[in-house]
């Protein structure tokens, strides 16, 4: 597929407003502050946009596409379990401690409030984990634009790199919080239009839901199960998630989600840049009004890319560039070695293509002989259906918009992190502030330079990407207990915290070790320590593994502590709940207390839920 | 921080929302631009510029009244 001018034409434009921002900015840095913490001088709305932004990355706009396509409506409960009530809980409580410690990152928070080896296990597992994911996401993004338009891997990769470096590089963490605002918009308009041709192509959500429940049926469920979140939650079989309720709540709703939002530098890196501490606690509330919305956004085109006519929009039958032609023979054939391979689905569904072996070009097959779905390619696909020249250019650009935020998210939080709590306090302490800002600098062009080699790593080597993500998961999930104990029990120790961080991580190896989900091969899927427990789905084993890992933390913490020695209540003052005074809200209206916003937010998600019961 | 963000937001979108709004009209009925019959680009570039003029609308508002904060 090849572009047309004005496609072009829209891309350099928001390039050209992106690097123009950066240069814009570049007169307003003038210290440390002001480039990693934006001189904690910037409105709640602006800080809240770029908190989902930062966020916005490629996983979540391709990622949720797909999970939208493979377990229907259920994935809003990302959002309406998840997300929201963990960014409700940050903004309520644990805002006041990032923001009023004084700390500029959240290792350094760990720091005050336990000691020096926790912040430096946090800050050394946080930076690692920062490049790669940016190196993911830019190998994500190089393979995308390879296989849709063409181009060159190695060009796309070094032309994004090169644009997040440059405008990170001139303005600092205030350019990454303002082109976050600008892509959120991006992404909001560039993918709006797909949802209503979409919606429009299948007759509404009534056509979506008739032909999604088709499709329930043929795959073996009720007809409601895609497009009804709550109503087979009961029963792990009965819904695509292959979870039940108690697995999605606790695993996904209290361990990941409070765990990502309430603890990642990432996000929270955003609101500690906000004027004042009532603008740090809105910053997640006003975060969450558009959050609860974009499951019709991002989750509403992975659906419809599976029951969308495959003859209508202006490109009836979406080509991939560089993907092998995939004959209807090829994707009939049985697996090697079953004997009664189930009638095979056919080749695409919807306009959803097959995953194609790279090595043979043939379709690849799942254990029972079926068809596999390249599920990330849902969204794309849906982009090059339905948008005309013109349109089409503004959906790539948001695409685009979407990688680059992710990135500068990582490269952001990587600088602060890097040269707050590693070179700062082991490398070269006390120098003078202009130093550190030269450093900051230094090391947004070393992030992005290791998350560009990351990217060939991950294009090297197959299941590289599948095993650092797992690694993350690992080291992500016990975070939660070690925060929520550090900010609400004053008895937590640093001795406790370490040791239960350490516990917590190596629980989730050894739980992810001993399980295997449904019809998946023993190796990076887990089952390394011998196959002990089957999930119906990776998802189910996923959150299982989270639970492990964080009831794990929460007990070594809790125990170890009780045998060490607590800091004195003084020294923790700013620092836990119930030692601090309570944070007094600057506002002129009733509706902008965070107490206010925090219950609007928590009736709207809860009318959600009950919507798409 | 120096800059009002809704000014780039509002020229950028505005700017973008004139360039589809023109290529829509020009093209309009020719085979491939409409799918499902709906003459997306012009819509969606009226659309787009009515948001970059409101976002610059209240940039300009809020330069005039400096109590209320950017």
């Amino acid at each position: 597929m090849t572009l047309h001018w004005v496609d072009y034409a829209i891309m350099l434009l928001y390039f050209a407003f992106v690097l123009g921002i950066g240069a814009m900015l570049r007169r307003y840095v003038h210290t440390s502050e002001d480039f990693f913490l934006s001189g904690r001088s910037i409105p709640a709305w602006v800080t809240g946009l770029a908190f989902i932004s930062a966020n916005l990355g490629a996983q979540e706009v391709i990622g949720m596409g797909a999970s939208g396509a493979k377990y229907g409506i259920a994935t809003s409960h990302f959002y309406w379990v998840g997300a929201i009530p963990a960014m409700v809980f940050v903004g309520l409580f644990m805002m006041p401690f990032y923001y009023g410690s004084r700390a500029r990152s959240v290792p350094e928070y760990l720091k005050l409030r336990f000691d020096e080896k926790t912040r430096a296990l946090n800050a050394i597992s946080f930076a690692v984990m920062t490049v790669f994911s940016s190196g993911i996401s830019l190998y994500a993004m190089g393979k995308l634009l390879n296989l849709l338009l063409g181009w060159s891997f190695d060009a796309s990769i070094l032309v994004a790199g090169g644009i997040v470096l440059g405008y990170i590089f001139l303005g600092g963490l205030t350019s990454a919080i303002y082109n976050e605002v600008l892509q959120f918009f991006l992404i909001v308009f560039g993918f709006a239009p797909l949802v209503f041709l979409g919606l429009r192509d299948v007759g509404g959500w009534t056509g979506l839901s008739a032909r999604l429940a088709e499709h329930a049926t043929a795959t073996g469920f009720a007809a409601g199960a895609y497009t009804r979140s709550w109503a087979f939650m009961g029963n792990a079989s009965a819904n695509p998630v292959g979870v039940e309720w108690f697995g999605l709540v606790m695993g996904l709703g209290f361990v990941l989600s409070f765990g990502y939002w309430c603890t990642d530098f990432l996000v929270v890196q955003r609101a500690m840049a906000a004027n004042s501490m009532t603008a740090a606690r809105r910053t997640p509330l006003i975060a969450a009004l558009p959050k609860m919305c974009f499951p019709f956004l991002v989750i509403l085109p992975g659906m419809l890319a599976l029951v969308v006519s495959a003859s209508s929009g202006v490109r009836p039958r979406p080509a991939l560039e560089s993907a092998p032609a995939v004959s209807a023979a090829a994707a009939a054939a049985p697996a090697p070695g079953d004997p009664a391979p189930a009638s095979p689905l056919p080749p695409a569904r919807g306009i959803v293509p097959p995953k194609v072996d790279p090595r043979t070009g043939q379709p690849l097959l799942d254990a029972r002989g079926r068809v596999v779905l390249d599920y990330d390619l849902a969204t794309p696909m849906m982009l090059v259906h339905f948008f005309p020249a013109g349109l089409l250019g503004l959906g790539l650009t948001a695409l685009l918009a979407s990688f680059m935020s992710g990135m500068a998210g990582n490269v952001t939080a990587f600088n602060t992190v890097w040269t707050y709590d590693l070179y700062q306090s082991y490398v070269r302490p006390g120098a003078a502030d202009s130093h550190y800002l030269a450093m900051g600098r230094f090391a947004t062009v070393f992030g992005v330079a290791i998350s560009i080699a990351a990217a060939y790593v991950a294009a090297s080597f197959n299941n590289i990407m599948d095993f650092l993500q797992l690694v993350f998961a690992f080291v992500n999930a016990p975070l939660f207990a070690t925060f929520a104990l550090g900010m609400f029990w004053p008895r937590a120790t640093g001795h406790g915290a370490f040791t239960g961080l350490l516990s917590g991580t190596l629980a989730a190896a050894v739980h992810h070790g001993i399980s295997l989900p449904a019809g998946a091969h023993v190796g990076v899927k887990g089952g390394y320590l011998g196959v002990l427990t089957t999930y119906p789905s990776e998802l189910a084993q996923t959150f299982w593994t989270a639970i492990a890992a964080w009831v794990t933390c929460f007990v070594v913490t809790i125990v170890v502590s009780s045998f060490t020695q607590p800091r004195p209540a003084e020294a923790l003052r700013g620092l836990v709940y119930g030692l601090t005074p309570k944070p007094t809200d600057d506002v002129k209206q009733w509706y902008e207390r965070p107490g206010t916003l925090a219950v609007i937010v928590l009736t709207l998600t809860l009318a959600l839920n009950l919507i798409f019961f | 921080m120096g800059i009002d963000l809704r000014l780039p937001v509002g020229t950028l979108f505005a700017l973008l929302g004139l360039l589809l709004t023109v290529y829509g009209a020009a093209t309009r009925g020719q085979p491939g631009t409409e799918p499902t019959g709906v003459p997306i680009n012009l819509i969606w570039g009226v659309v787009l510029v009515a948001f970059g003029l409101w976002m610059l609308l209240l940039a300009r508002r809020a330069r005039r009244a400096p109590s209320s904060t950017p």
